[in-house]
């Protein structure tokens, strides 16, 4: 929870200020009761009228003092604590938003809601009360003490002996209570789960005929819990008793040694009656530091969630040699990345390991092209030793980006410097088609370029359809060059990828084109890493081995935005947001223009169910966009891909929740409006891929087959199979 | 809080303390949502009938009760005489001192009167104590109980509700009643009614006690604080809750964008909006700071003006007492007496000003909880209502009217003849309703006409637990609960043995995905039923049907959720399992299509068309045109 505690930097001043006005609130509180013994003491005892009114005079204007410290520290301690939770949350809420899938997906979303709402309010809260009480109660605390020991030390021996048994009682009931705390908490959780699990499954197990055991099922976890809430409440009820009862024995035993002590006329009797209040503030800020007990565990869960969430980095960067060429478009998102690696220190490792791949892809080309010795050289010396880097690197390029000062950055540099050492190359035109370290790739992997991935040849596939579909690719793969108008030509090459924690790839050695004007599906069965494919595009998650390439350049070399601002995406989940459909469509393009966002409708099929709506497209979309149908949401989410006008479509499964009808109508209307966009799309039914200029037929993670409907329903057993199940065998003639 | 001299007035104080303790921390409250520092009551319809209604359920602890309200008395009570009886040793040891300044021959303080008092006192705090922990004890168990007993009525409540009142509600917001309400009126129940009592009492029994020392000084003592303390509780508590009320009003808004946001984030992340999202919520953000810290701050300033009030008090008693005992109107002990009374004077005053808001928050909570309570539920089966003991499986709509809506009806005069072993197939566009046929077959809604019957009987002839056990259903939302593979697939055959299990999860094709998980078939699927797949937990739910060994099946030809691959193979499991057996198929492949006794083409969830493939194609209607839409033109 300490971490956190920097996020309070910018209030330092009025921590500081609120410490001192609680003090001086404590001091003035710790003098009445002194005035008031001088009353008895000097007033009453002498008879002096004059001197009660002057001492009473003076006690009104400490206490008012008093009254205005905590007025101000009260208005410093909200704004602190507030702002505190304002900053922690911008921050928390930033981060998330920075995250790719990865570590969206490590935490899940509605553990993130939870840490960015409930979690920062709870420790905002926290703040408040520390400022607020805590703080008080150990001055009080302290003071009370002071001055006791002040007005008579002997007597005081008293009150030190006190303390160490009101410590033991509160130590034994929260050590007995809190595990119970926890256990209930626990329960609690159960019968939540139990209860919305049977909400649910309402269907299923009526139509199982298992409401009884369901039933059953919460009324065990309910007694489960009544029976712990229970136990803790009788604990919990010794603890105000106890300590009252410790205070009050106190109070008598100071009473009976005072009186003695004032019977040999070494204490007076205001000072008893002093001390006596001062027993009690003692003894009541012991308690509000108890109660630290009590908040204090609870804050530092939450404290420990919202550390997690801003000590995740996202591991998916930004090339930082983009920053320059970028600067104007990007400006916040590079500044973003460029905090981030400053910041960060565990990022050193990731960018460092990211610059040794790319060093290999110049050393390939270098030596290939036969270019500048020194680049040769600093290339070779940087995958040697990480550390000195730096330097040779900006002898070899003669730029280095001052921004950066750290070493992590700086290694990034000669990241860049061996990118633009490739780039140079390929300017050259020598490989024109090949750039970007397919070369050696080539030579030493050649089946791998192909459409059989290692180990599973398609079923029932003969050697020379191997060869025969083979062949296909590469020609394929060339066609960029013949269109060379045309934007957004998508490779893989050779992409594998494993989710974190999984045993097995998702995707594994992956190679196919996809060209523009062309549409490329992709089936297979669930878990066949399609969906995947379209991610690590995306670069939601960044390629284990192996690169995909868009008009050949690897994806991880573009700056994030700008590679996104290439595609359209439409989501197998479509996701509207709150606002009118104009305000969502726009959210592919802001400025769209209202004959774009009506052609987008209209292309989409959605122009019919939009002009039925009460405002057309200035319709309002509900949260969660559950005023509109799921059909309607996906029509409006391909919509919004639509009006990106974007190089690369891709479309995610994107049609289940179309009737036939529209389906069809909507991908003829599609046809048309993508003549010159590459176009991928995954698919579960037969008939969405049946037209496409490319199939690829993925299985467990492998490409098993690439080519036109027809060539693999000859070709390919797994294909014929997905077919098969879905058509009756004579459609298939 | 101020500090109190000593004995009682700490513990209330400390009390006090806790309570806002505990209100600041957040924990579950009614909506779900986190909850304010000071949220402001919730609005109640029926304050006076719920409230009677929630007594009902203190009723069968009446004792308990009594009990409890007898011990909170006597304890406060002793609490509120201890000062008093303090003060009479104060005073001996003052008078005795004085006249040893007079120098009072054989003059100094009676130590066996102090003894004697201090023996009284301790006896008083113990007493006090105890009866303090019994009522707590009691007022434990009692409560927990109450809420236990809640909690299992909306338990049995809930499995007699129809579906329809499920599907009308949000999940979220009857969990929250089940959970959050009931909750609330544990913990604030727990402590307010003790709290009342022990304020009643305090208030009134210091008043008394004052009086009898004198009544000149509790005059003026209630002069200062009385008015004063209202016109504190009331100023602030009008302003402060402005603010709550629009922090609520902002969290909720900034609470529903982070929702969004991460619910879409793919969507925020591959059209790069990231910025436009910080932006938006930077400023939501900003707005609930400023509406946070002022409503902070201005419920903040009770504190300190109270205080400043209790101050006040302390030093009237003071200078006025002090005056007082110079001219022997009232004695030294009870200044001291009365300044401990005069500061416990302020905090039943503010106690009861929050108890109303907490007793409003009961009860609107309660309320909630007893909605439920009310819905209308199932028509209960009838006496004589019948068991198919061997059913076969014909099943026949005889003029079925049925509507959801009273004035949009959806099906008019329906009547589908099924025999045995026939195949249904019912296709039309995702949406279309096709779950209506199934809330129909199972009676999960009542028909508004003419009949269903099965087997000839008319289904609300039969008994619900029989009718709904001669099927057999795969949805396309797979339902699995936290438990292990072999209870799922056991869930519509408690009886099963391990072989049978077996048996139906080969026949479903699941046996091998299950032979490869950790702990084979007592895997525990965990809470979200994240680790198997989608197609998995769907293989299971087949499984489940497989074993139940329905007479009729309820398919839902699920093509986005099993992967095509396996499908294909579930398929020919799936014909095994169709074998001799009625089908209503929602179908989504046109084997199954052709292949049906006959089909139902609903579109908006209506059945708009029936008949048999070769009927609906010449037929030229709706089915046509879906056929032909979709697979003409094609390559094929």
């Amino acid at each position: 929870m300490l971490k956190l505690f920097r996020f309070l930097k910018p209030y330092i001043p009025s921590i500081v200020a609120v410490f001192f006005l609680t003090f001086f609130q404590a001091i003035s509180e710790l003098y009445l009761p002194t005035l008031m013994s001088d009353i008895v003491d000097n007033g009453i005892v002498n008879g002096d009228t004059d001197y009660i009114l002057t001492v009473g005079g003076r006690m009104l204007v400490i206490a008012l003092l008093g009254m205005v410290c905590a007025v101000f520290s009260s208005l410093l301690s909200s704004r602190t604590s507030s702002g505190f939770g304002k900053l922690l949350r911008s921050k928390v809420f930033s981060r998330v938003e920075s995250f790719s899938l990865q570590e969206f997906e490590r935490f899940g979303t509605a553990s993130l809601i939870t840490r960015t709402t409930n979690d920062i309010t709870q420790l905002q809260h926290v703040v408040m009360m520390m400022m607020r009480m805590m703080l008080r109660a150990p001055m009080m605390c302290i003071g009370g003490i002071i001055m006791a020991v002040s007005k008579d030390p002997v007597l005081s021996l008293g009150i030190f002996s006190a303390i160490p048994l009101l410590a033991m009682v509160i130590m034994l009931v929260s050590r007995k209570g809190m595990p119970l705390f926890k256990a209930m908490q626990l329960k609690l959780d159960r019968l939540n789960l139990v209860l919305r699990e049977r909400l649910t499954g309402i269907r299923v197990i009526r139509a199982f005929n298992r409401t009884d055991y369901e039933k059953r099922r919460f009324n065990e976890a309910n007694r489960d819990l009544t029976e712990t809430a229970v136990r803790v409440n009788k604990i919990m009820a010794l603890l105000m008793p106890a300590m009252s009862l410790i205070l009050n024995y106190t109070i008598i035993a100071i009473i009976w040694f005072g009186s003695t002590r004032i019977d040999h006329g070494q204490m007076q009797v205001g000072d008893l009656m002093a001390f006596i209040q001062y027993v009690g503030m003692i003894m009541f800020s012991m308690l509000m530091l108890s109660m630290i007990f009590v908040i204090i565990p609870r804050a530092s869960v939450s404290a420990a969630r919202i550390n997690e969430v801003l000590e995740t980095e996202c591991s998916i960067r930004d090339p930082l040699h983009t920053e320059r060429s970028s600067a104007g478009v990007y400006a916040g998102i590079s500044t973003a990345a460029q905090e981030s690696a400053q910041t960060d220190h565990d990022g050193i490792l990731a960018t460092g390991d990211r610059a040794g791949k790319s060093t290999h892809t110049a050393v390939h080309t270098s030596v290939g092209i036969g270019s500048a010795a020194t680049a040769t050289d600093a290339v070779q010396s940087m995958s040697a030793s990480g550390q000195g880097a730096s330097g040779v690197c900006a002898g070899a390029a003669g730029t280095v980006n001052t921004r950066n000062p750290d070493s992590g950055a700086s290694r990034d540099n000669c990241d860049s410097v061996a990118l633009r050492a490739n780039e140079t190359d390929a300017d050259t035109g020598t490989f024109v088609g090949a750039v970007g370290g397919g070369i050696s790739r080539d030579s030493a992997a050649g089946t791998d370029t192909g459409l059989y991935t290692s180990g599973t040849p398609c079923a029932g596939m003969s050697a020379t359809d191997m060869s025969a579909t083979a062949d296909a690719s590469p020609a394929n793969c060339d066609k960029s060059a013949v269109y060379p108008d045309k934007h957004g030509s998508v490779r893989f090459e050779n992409v594998t990828f494993c989710y974190p924690g999984a045993e097995k790839p998702a995707v594994s050695g992956v190679s196919f084109c996809a060209n523009p004007g062309e549409v490329t599906a992709i089936i297979g069965g669930t878990g066949s890493g399609k969906s995947t494919l379209l991610k690590l595009l995306l670069r939601f998650y960044d390629v284990g081995s192996g690169r995909i390439l868009i008009d050949n350049q690897d994806i991880r070399e573009m700056p994030i935005q700008a590679l996104r601002a290439k595609i359209g995406y439409v989501p197998q989940q479509s996701v509207l947001f709150t606002g009118t459909i104009a305000e969502n469509l726009r959210y592919g393009k802001e400025d769209a223009s209202a004959e774009e966002l009506k052609r987008a409708i209209e292309i989409a099929q959605a122009d019919e169910f939009v002009s039925q709506m009460p405002e057309g497209i200035d319709s309002f979309i509900e949260q969660g966009g559950i005023n509109v149908s799921g059909g309607q949401k996906q029509r409006l989410s391909i919509a919004r891909a639509l009006i990106r006008k974007p190089e690369i479509y891709l479309f995610d499964d994107c049609f289940s929740a179309l009737d036939f009808k529209t389906d069809a109508k909507l991908r003829r209307a599609l046809k048309k409006e993508t003549a010159n966009s590459t176009m991928i799309i995954v698919a579960q039914r037969v008939s969405t891929v049946i037209d496409a200029d490319q199939i690829v037929v993925l299985d467990e993670g492998k490409a098993v087959g690439i080519g036109r409907h027809r060539e693999l329903l000859d070709k390919c057993g797994v294909y014929r199979e997905i077919v098969s199940s879905q058509m009756s065998l004579e459609e298939l003639a | 809080m101020k500090d109190m001299p000593e004995g009682k007035g700490s513990r209330h104080a400390a009390e006090m303390n806790i309570r806002e303790m505990r209100r600041h921390l957040p924990m579950g409250r009614p909506g779900g949502g986190p909850r304010g520092m000071v949220q402001p009551a919730p609005k109640v319809k029926d304050f006076k009938g719920t409230a009677k209604r929630l007594l009902t359920y203190l009723k069968p602890y009446k004792l308990h009760f009594f009990a409890v309200f007898f011990l909170a008395a006597l304890s406060t009570l002793f609490n509120i005489v201890s000062p008093k009886i303090m003060g009479q040793a104060t005073t001996e040891l003052f008078e005795g001192m004085m006249e040893k300044l007079q120098a009072v021959p054989g003059a100094g303080v009676d130590f066996g009167f102090i003894k004697y008092i201090l023996i009284t006192l301790a006896a008083l705090y113990l007493a006090s104590a105890l009866f303090g922990y019994l009522q707590q004890f009691i007022m434990a168990g009692v409560v927990q109980k109450i809420v236990y007993d809640m909690r299992r009525d909306i338990n049995d409540k809930l499995s007699r509700l129809p579906l329809k009142y499920f599907d009308a509600h949000a999940h979220g917001e009857i969990l929250s009643r089940v959970t959050n309400d009931v909750d609330n009126i544990s913990s604030t129940l727990q402590q307010s009614i003790t709290q009342l009592v022990t304020a009643a009492v305090t208030l009134i029994g210091i008043t008394v006690m004052m009086l009898t020392i004198s009544p000149l000084m509790t005059l003026l003592v209630c002069l200062v604080i009385l008015p004063l303390s209202f016109i504190v509780t009331k100023f602030i508590a009008g302003r402060s809750q402005k603010y709550f009320v629009r922090q609520q009003a902002v969290l909720g808004e900034l609470n529903g964008h982070v929702e969004e946001m991460y619910g879409g984030h793919v969507i925020v992340k591959a059209f790069g909006r990231e910025q436009q999202s910080i932006e938006e919520f930077n400023e939501v953000n900003e707005r609930l700071y400023e509406a946070g810290w002022k409503g902070a701050f201005l419920s903040g300033l009770i504190m300190p003006l109270m205080h400043l009030i209790n101050n006040l008090g302390y030093v009237l008693v003071c200078v006025v007492g002090a005056i007082f005992v110079m001219r022997r109107v009232i004695q030294i002990g009870d200044v001291q007496a009365f300044m401990q009374y005069s500061h416990q004077f302020t905090h039943p005053i503010t106690q009861t000003a929050s108890i109303a808001n907490i007793f409003q928050s009961i009860v609107a909570s309660a309320e909630r909880v007893f909605e439920i309570l009310d819905e209308p539920e199932e028509i209960p089966d009838k006496a004589d209502a019948k068991v198919i003991e061997f059913p076969r499986g014909d099943v026949q709509f005889e003029n079925v009217k049925f509507s959801y809506k009273k004035d949009a009806p959806l099906i008019e005069d329906m009547n589908i003849d099924v025999k045995r072993g026939q195949t249904i197939a019912i296709v039309g566009p995702t949406g279309a309703g096709k779950t209506t046929l199934v809330n129909l077959l199972m009676r999960f809604y009542e028909i508004d006409g003419g009949r269903i019957t099965i087997d000839g009987v008319d289904i609300r002839d039969i008994k619900r637990g029989n009718l709904r056990s001669i099927f057999g259903m795969v949805l396309q939302d797979t339902w699995l609960f936290n438990g292990t593979i072999r209870e799922n697939i056991a869930y519509g055959n408690e009886n099963a043995t391990m072989e049978e299990i077996i048996e139906a999860a080969k026949a479903a094709l699941a046996d091998h995905f299950i032979r490869t998980l950790p702990d084979g078939y007592d895997t525990v699927i965990n809470e979200d039923a994240s680790n198997i797949s989608q197609g998995q937990k769907q293989l299971l739910t087949i499984a489940r049907a497989i074993l139940a060994d329905p007479a009729i099946l309820i398919l839902d030809e699920a093509t986005s959720n099993v992967d095509s691959r396996t499908e294909w193979l579930i398929q020919r499991a799936m014909a095994r399992l169709m074998e001799g057996r009625t089908s209503f198929v929602i179908a989504h492949r046109l084997s199954t299509i052709r292949d049906a006794d006959l089909i139902l083409v609903m579109n908006e969830g209506r059945i708009i068309e029936k008949g048999t493939h070769n009927e609906l194609l010449a037929k030229g209607g709706f089915y046509a045109e879906l056929y032909n839409s979709q697979f003409t033109d094609r390559a094929v």
